[in-house]
């Protein structure tokens, strides 16, 4: 019994190693100036915790096989070393790598929520509401103009409560239900919720931020590569949420001018 | 300490009567059967919901027979609807967490085995022990009714975040009265926790039997005592939590709804509350209350494990520190379920350290049981192979805790399949087999009967197997960044994963299928399984010193006096290589 659970252990470890190794199911590309910190971190922590992972289970197996009883009349024995051996064991091998992981894993947070964005980075204000993503794009004057919740009318497609009768700033404002932006420009998003928890993820840009309904909340990527990629929301907002979708398309700065010029008209 | 020349006083006369004997007994052995039965219905009632989330993830139009029958208008010919998978997500969550996890290894075991291995005749508070299980039983009352009201259960996740959970049915179907029957629910089973763990901590520091020191104390006991401390601090803060949840819900209140939102386009009549206020409550207990789940089964698995390698561990004073410690930082890590949640993000860091170090007492432990095993004599019965397997999964699910704890991973992982593999793994699996062990290893004692070895052990290899078949793939989805909680895969990049999603979905049923086995063990041999003698392990603790099953005071009326330390194995005793803790034999000498 002892060797069947040996053979079944070193068949899991295996099993559960190899489509990681492989990358059978795995991150797709990344596409942002910061993702390859987040990247380098991933990979470091897949091989410590690989190693603590696979030899753990053969340890466990190794040993489930071959103590068990033998019915000789074997007296039971401790491990040389005792427990004395095991904590000191834990704690240097345990405690360095956590620290090493996180002392190093915080230049990559950092990166991306300690440094602030860039002073010519692209505004874009995102709403998440039910079950929707909008985004508003300030216009050739450059101002967002004011928000006003009463006035929000998703019949009229009035999803921000925008006012332009009244105030000036939010006559020639953009709203889109994509996230268009240019290659290579510092986007600095400000983010917030119409109604309940929203969460923004996009998997290639290595970014994800809760919407907190009544906080603002700011958030700044590069995005390096053109194409369209997928934003899809990760925090629980009621029924709609499977289906609650967007996508972020990366353009050239001449096809994102042309793209912007279209939408004043 | 109770005084050995005294007479024994009895703590309550034997019961007299059906209601008194199996209904409204003070008799903690008959309290935790009751808690043990509560958590074996809330176990397949959350399995069933589980297998009903898992058919419509793969085959999402397809019609359940039969399903239009039990919900109103939760799946129209039998066809779920996204807001029925939700609910049945919440409850499936809720179950398990609470009526399962808190109820079996803690309260269940806890309440039949604390008294008993301390040498007491039952716990200090009898009347507050049925109170806690009563309330507890009405809870889960409360709970299931929300299947039965017009709109449903919850949809908002065992989490329950505000404003979702907080705003009533604008935000959805299921927010109604089932949120607040949901609040209800766990706010009664808070009362019942918090009653329950006064219970064991006095118990446990007053009516140890003399001898009984607490370096004498069983793991078992160790580990039940430091869960009740725990509990005691997170359950006192859950409960003014769902009271205030209930007050936003009914009351007009406004502590987690802040100004301005617009839902079903009704302008919400609240203003200065915070979301965040919830999540910092709910996750002030959350965080603890996934150590109250592995704690116990930790001290069960421990104490099985050296009756089974018929050895001490390498140190198990070393074990009891470190499950301190994990406690105590229990209440320092709330914050990594809050990473990305718009909380100041150096808070992040702060969070991050100790979720870090809290691996340390975790790993001494795992490794204390595995460099344990080194030169034992293990004996491969039923709870045995539950213990080991335990150690296999128990490791898997730590690892992925590695990945999580940092949060520039959690910008990835958050919110995905990988950080449900992660605590299924620890919880849905481990804790399950701490309390799987425990059922086979002390079934004998509570019934009198053993239970069939051959059955046992079919269900442990179908078990073990399928848990990784399951949860393994889990972490593979959280990779590719496969969103947790959605109930149909309508997004591009989710497509390629269906077929790993299928896999999990039919590894799930099949090893569904095989707890049938055990159920049918535990029943069978409820009533025609061969009688067990008194210490079929030859293990040492009281509870192995009385008859199967004990008598109502226990130990009828003798007057216990502990002798030994309760992990005498190895030895030269006079019955065998082990020593009971009221054994008159000598103390083994230095070397045995």
């Amino acid at each position: 019994m002892g060797k069947l659970f040996a053979v079944v252990l070193l068949l899991i470890a295996v099993g559960s190693a190899i489509p990681i190794l492989m990358h059978t199911w795995w991150m797709p590309e990344n596409i942002s100036s910061h993702g390859y910190m987040i990247d380098k971190q991933m990979s470091e922590t897949m091989t410590e915790s690989g190693i603590a992972f696979v030899a753990a289970q053969l340890v466990l197996a190794g040993f489930v096989a071959m103590f068990g009883d033998k019915k000789d009349g074997r007296k039971a024995r401790h491990l040389p070393g005792g427990a004395k051996a095991v904590v000191i064991a834990a704690i240097a091998l345990v405690g360095t790598e956590v620290l090493a992981l996180g002392v190093f894993g915080k230049d990559a947070w950092a990166e991306v929520y300690f440094k602030k964005a860039a002073a010519d980075a692209l505004p874009i204000q995102v709403q998440a509401e039910q079950f929707g993503f909008y985004f508003r794009y300030a216009g050739p004057d450059g101002k967002f103009g004011p928000l006003h919740p009463d006035k929000i009318d998703e019949g009229n497609q009035n999803f921000f409560g925008l006012d332009p009768a009244n105030d000036v700033e939010s006559r020639d404002d953009i709203i889109a239900a994509s996230l268009v932006i240019p290659v290579n420009k510092p986007i600095s998003l400000m983010m917030h919720a119409k109604d309940v928890g929203h969460s923004f993820y996009v998997r290639e840009l290595r970014i994800q931020q809760d919407f907190v309904p009544g906080l603002d909340i700011p958030m700044h990527f590069t995005a390096t590569k053109v194409g369209k990629y997928e934003i899809v929301c990760t925090q629980l907002c009621g029924l709609g949420h499977y289906n609650m979708r967007t996508y972020l398309e990366v353009k050239s700065q001449e096809d994102f001018d042309q793209w912007l010029k279209q939408q004043s008209q | 300490m109770s005084d050995a020349s005294a007479p024994v006083a009895h703590q309550h006369a034997a019961p007299t009567g059906f209601l008194r004997k199996y209904v409204f007994s003070l008799d903690h052995k008959m309290i935790g059967k009751q808690y043990y039965g509560l958590a074996l219905v809330s176990v397949f009632l959350g399995m069933i919901l589980s297998w009903l989330m898992r058919f419509h993830l793969v085959w999402t139009n397809a019609a359940i027979p039969g399903l239009q029958l039990l919900t109103k208008n939760g799946a129209p010919g039998g066809v779920m609807t996204p807001e029925y998978y939700l609910s049945l997500l919440t409850m499936h969550g809720t179950l398990m967490v609470f009526f399962v996890l808190t109820n079996a290894p803690f309260a269940g075991f806890g309440n039949y085995f604390l008294p008993i291995q301390i040498g007491a005749e039952d716990m200090a508070f009898p009347r507050f022990n049925m109170m806690s299980f009563w309330v507890t039983f009405v809870a889960f009352l409360v709970l299931i009714a929300s299947f039965f009201i017009p709109d449903g259960p919850p949809i908002s996740g065992w989490t329950a975040y505000a404003p979702l959970s907080a705003v009533g049915k604008d935000a959805g179907p299921g927010l109604a009265w089932g949120q607040t029957l949901w609040a209800i629910s766990i706010g009664l089973f808070c009362v019942g926790q918090l009653l329950g763990s006064l219970n064991f901590i006095a118990t446990t520091l007053d009516l140890r039997t003399r001898g009984m020191t607490l370096s004498r104390l069983p793991i078992s006991t160790w580990a039940w005592f430091i869960t009740s401390c725990i509990g005691l601090l997170a359950f006192a803060v859950l409960l003014p939590a769902c009271v205030l949840l209930i007050l936003d819900r009914v009351a007009g209140t406004s502590f987690f709804i802040p100004a301005g939102l617009v839902i079903s386009d009704h302008l919400q009549p609240h203003s200065g509350g915070s979301p965040l206020l919830w999540q910092h409550l709910f996750w002030f207990f959350g965080h603890p209350e996934v150590y109250i789940a592995i704690v116990p089964a930790m001290g069960i698995v421990s104490h099985i494990l050296m009756a089974s390698m018929r050895k001490p561990l390498l140190s198990v004073k070393v074990v009891y520190g470190s499950m301190i410690a994990i406690g105590f930082l229990s209440y320092m890590v709330w914050g990594h379920h809050m990473f990305l949640s718009g909380m100041n993000p150096f808070s992040a860091l702060v969070f991050s350290f100790p979720t870090l170090i809290i691996t340390i007492p975790a790993t001494i432990i795992t490794m204390i049981w595995i460099g344990s095993i080194y030169g034992a004599n293990l004996r491969f019965h039923t709870p045995a192979l539950f213990s080991l397997g335990f150690i296999s999964v128990f490791v898997a699910g730590g690892v992925s805790g590695f990945f999580l704890a940092q949060p520039s991973l959690d910008i990835y992982l958050h919110g995905t399949y990988f950080v449900v593999g992660h605590f299924h793994m620890v919880m849905g699996v481990a804790a399950i087999f701490g309390i799987l062990a425990g059922t086979y290893f002390w079934f004998p004692k509570m019934s009198g009967r053993i239970m069939n070895d051959t059955l046992g052990k079919i269900h442990f290899w179908f078990t073990f197997i399928g848990v990784y078949c399951i949860f393994m793939p889990f972490h593979f989805l959280g990779f590719a960044g496969n969103v947790r909680r959605y109930s149909t895969f309508v997004d591009d990049y989710l497509q390629p994963l269906l077929p790993l999603h299928k896999f999990i979905s039919i590894a799930a049923f099949v090893t569904g299928a095989a707890q049938l086995i055990f159920l049918y063990n535990l029943i069978y041999s409820r009533f025609k399984g061969a009688p067990a003698p008194e210490n079929p392990w030859e293990a040492t603790s009281l509870e192995w010193s009385t008859t199967s099953p004990p008598p109502f005071d226990n130990f009828g009326g003798r007057h216990i006096v502990v002798n030994h330390g309760p992990n005498e194995y190895g030895v030269d005793g006079a019955h065998g290589d082990f020593i009971m803790q009221d054994s008159l034999e000598p103390e083994p000498a230095a070397g045995d």
